[in-house]
């Protein structure tokens, strides 16, 4: 009798547990779990949406490979994209993020100036810059010809327009700014002083104090730039198809990463595969090689840590 | 197993299941017509035009259809692109389109062979149509896949040159080319530099330069892009290397990669005012008869000229030919109303007054043989060149096929490689070109 009351106890708790963790669950399930098992299932099928799906073997994951011309190219950008436009991204943000918390006067003047890129919606800010940086037309390039430098053909030149992406991503540092200047101005001040006290320079006082004391945020900003990095479609594509000024009709095939590919990420032809040539199984494979690289970089990092976070973070 | 283990391993064999079963139930598409044509029902009717004047074109076109179908209603979506269509016509509900138009012909393979839509061959025998007395054979070519004819031409597109007359008078050109030898002269006495730019540039021969797509110069020296089995002929027929070879002469000559496309980069919108004919930064235009209309509305001040574009030299006698496209409508595989779909259809594309009326608003070239020879047919002397490009017999397209156009793509990359100068082996790019084309034609089989 005993030992059923307390079984029923305890069944009562597991159901109440349950019951707390079923929104979760239920999340888990229909966002996660259910969108990823359909993910790997149909990498193994030939499927276009419309007739039944058909058991492929390996043929979607050694087409995508071997033959798929957008895949490697978008490897090569993504990976390019995650080193550069992150790495640029972290140090421009806490660079202003610093600089604005030693600003004495009209810092709100400039915490505004820097966070409104932020607010700007990506596909308008992608467009502004076309503008900008279009090499026959654009400001930026008619001031640096002024100035007798050869200016470059940023997005519609391959080896600029990964660079231009960067900036793009660079000016809407917004967010990046705000977390690093609560992060900055965290720092215990009897830190700093007491270091002066000792003679330290600023550069050994940012070194020993404020790096040590920000880390975990550093680490937050690269994890989270790297999984955005490894996401980026809606810039490169506008700037892509904008540039290019072909827009699609009769006879017309949109160039997908103009030009020469170099603006090609992995949700773009996530997008590509699945939805303009509507071979969901290439999709599938191309999905599931971009989710495994996003854990690799997120498994690296949280395990190396980088000597970012300190024991008791 | 632990107990935690075999736990999870129940949920991720549970959800793997329902993710069997939910894709299972997908993709089931039916094609018999059950309705009644004559009962009372509304259509979803999906066209992709935007511009003001060619959605009272597509609205002035319905009503008159549904003056003479009393008991059919079309309700019109307009301004849609391919990708909105291509979900739709899986995706299927309720707000589905019964009737789909598109602009882009290199969709049409894959709307076949997936089943997307209807295989209208059985409604045209039905309603004693013969598409081959119809439609002359490119419309009927850019329209079916293997037999299957899943959609039907909806007024057509021909391509042509336009030229600035005042330009050509003050260059004492008297008339246009009819070979590209004879055009590459042209446009070198047409160009005017200026800096490091032009003030004038005779045209922009580059891959990017608007309708200077491959397969709208590769029209003019009539090609085969596959051959009897379905392999890629761009690497063996050689009016590909040929119409390559001469493009990139053109480019070369007239200033160069580079220079030609930063001056490309101060060009205005393909579809507005500013377009670089209009302005009269560029003499020359390989475009389609569409142009003529955006022009007078663009108020340009300079007198139009139109012709045939130019023939390779050695096909002097097939000059007048030109690249023909156009607009396709088909019925969705998941509509519940094929029957009734099918009379706008076959009002749209087969009956000769709506056709020639539809011409008229929309300003593009008739799809019909009858309508094209039709005395209601409104046009100026420079729209009559498209008239006659559109009858032309060696007029051509490029052929529909199962993967969409991709093939165009991995010409297109070749062709973008080698004007710039990155390919140098033309032959081995072709070789390389075709065997992609291959590869991918065979992935989606």
């Amino acid at each position: 009798m005993t030992t059923y009351t307390l079984r029923s106890k305890r069944r009562r708790a597991a159901l109440r547990t349950a019951a707390f963790l079923s929104p979760w669950l239920i999340g888990f399930s229909v966002f996660f779990a259910y969108p990823l098992i359909s993910t790997v299932y149909f990498s193994f099928m030939r499927y276009d949406g419309i007739r039944p799906p058909v058991f492929d073997g390996l043929d979607n994951w050694t087409y995508v490979f071997n033959d798929y011309p957008l895949f490697w190219p978008a490897v090569q950008n993504t990976l390019w994209l995650v080193l550069v436009a992150v790495t640029c991204r972290v140090a421009f943000g806490l660079g202003i993020g610093l600089l604005i918390t030693k600003i004495k006067t009209g810092a709100g003047v400039f915490r505004t100036l820097f966070y409104l890129p932020y607010l700007a919606p990506p596909v308008a800010a992608t467009l502004a810059f076309v503008f900008l940086l279009n090499p026959g037309t654009g400001p930026v390039n008619s001031i640096l010809e002024s100035f007798g430098i050869s200016a470059p053909g940023w997005f519609t030149d391959p080896t600029w327009s990964k660079p231009a992406l960067t900036i793009l991503a660079v000016w809407g540092i917004g967010d990046l700014m705000v977390i690093f200047m609560a992060s900055l101005l965290d720092v215990p001040k009897e830190q700093y002083e007491a270091s002066k006290l000792d003679g330290a320079s600023p550069w050994q006082q940012f070194r020993f104090i404020t790096l040590p004391n920000i880390s975990p945020i550093i680490l937050f900003a690269v994890v989270t730039g790297v999984i955005q990095a490894m996401q980026y479609y809606t810039q490169p594509l506008v700037a892509g198809k904008v540039a290019s000024g072909v827009i699609g009709g009769s006879g017309q095939q949109f160039e997908p990463g103009y030009p020469d590919k170099s603006t090609l990420t992995l949700p773009q032809i996530i997008y590509n595969a699945g939805f303009q040539r509507f071979d969901y199984g290439a999709a599938a494979v191309i999905a599931l090689v971009l989710f495994g690289l996003s854990m690799l970089f997120t498994a690296f990092l949280m395990r190396s840590r980088g000597g970012l976070i300190r024991v008791g973070d | 197993m632990s107990i935690r283990t075999r736990k999870a391993a129940t949920a991720l064999a549970a959800t793997a299941a329902i993710a069997l079963m939910a894709s299972a139930c997908t993709g089931s598409s039916e094609n018999e017509a059950q309705d009644d044509p004559k009962a009372k029902t509304t259509l979803t009717f999906w066209h992709g035009w935007s511009a003001a004047s060619e959605v009272k074109a597509v609205q002035e076109n319905v009503k008159r259809f549904e003056a003479t179908h009393k008991n059919i209603k079309v309700k019109i979506v307009g301004n849609m692109t391919d990708d909105k269509i291509n979900q739709a016509l899986r995706a299927g509900g309720s707000s589905a389109p019964d009737v789909v138009s598109s602009f882009s012909t290199t969709t049409v393979g894959q709307f076949c062979s997936s089943g997307a839509f209807v295989d209208l061959n059985e409604y045209l025998k039905k309603s004693n149509i013969d598409p081959a007395k119809v439609f002359y054979k490119p419309l009927l070519d850019y329209t079916q896949f293997e037999g299957n004819q899943c959609s039907l031409p909806l007024l057509s597109d021909a391509y042509g040159l336009y030229y600035n007359k005042d330009a050509f008078k003050a260059a004492g050109i008297t008339a246009p080319p009819k070979t590209w030898s004879e055009f590459e002269k042209v446009a070198q006495k047409l160009t005017k530099p200026k800096g490091a730019g032009y003030q004038q540039l005779g045209f922009m021969p580059n891959y990017h330069g608007y309708e200077t797509t491959n397969s709208h110069y590769l029209s003019q020296w009539s090609p085969t892009y596959f051959d009897a089995n379905g392999k890629s002929n761009v690497a063996k027929d050689p009016a590909f290397a040929r119409m390559m070879t001469y493009q990139k002469g053109l480019v070369d000559k007239l200033g160069g990669y580079a220079k030609l496309e930063k001056y490309r980069n101060t060009f205005g919108d393909e579809w507005g005012a500013k377009h670089p004919f209009h302005t009269g930064q560029v003499a020359m235009q390989l475009d389609g008869e569409w142009r003529l209309g955006m022009a007078k509305d663009a108020g340009v001040k300079f007198d139009i000229g139109t012709a045939p574009l130019p023939v390779a030299d050695d096909q002097v006698a097939d000059y007048g030919k030109g690249y023909l496209a156009g607009t396709i409508i088909g019925i969705a595989s998941t509509s519940k109303k094929k029957n009734a779909a099918w009379e706008l259809v076959k009002y749209m594309t087969t009956d000769t007054a709506a056709v020639v009326a539809f011409s008229n608003g929309i300003r593009n070239v008739p799809s019909t043989i009858d309508a094209l020879k039709s005395p209601d047919l409104k046009f100026d002397p420079a729209f009559k060149t498209f008239i006659d490009i559109a009858q032309h017999p060696k007029s051509n397209t490029s052929p529909a096929n199962i993967d969409g156009g991709a093939y165009h793509t991995t010409l297109q990359d070749l062709a973008y490689q080698y004007e710039a100068g990155k390919v140098k082996d033309l032959q081995a790019g072709l070789e390389k070109a075709a065997r992609q084309i291959d590869t991918d034609i065979a992935k989606l089989k």
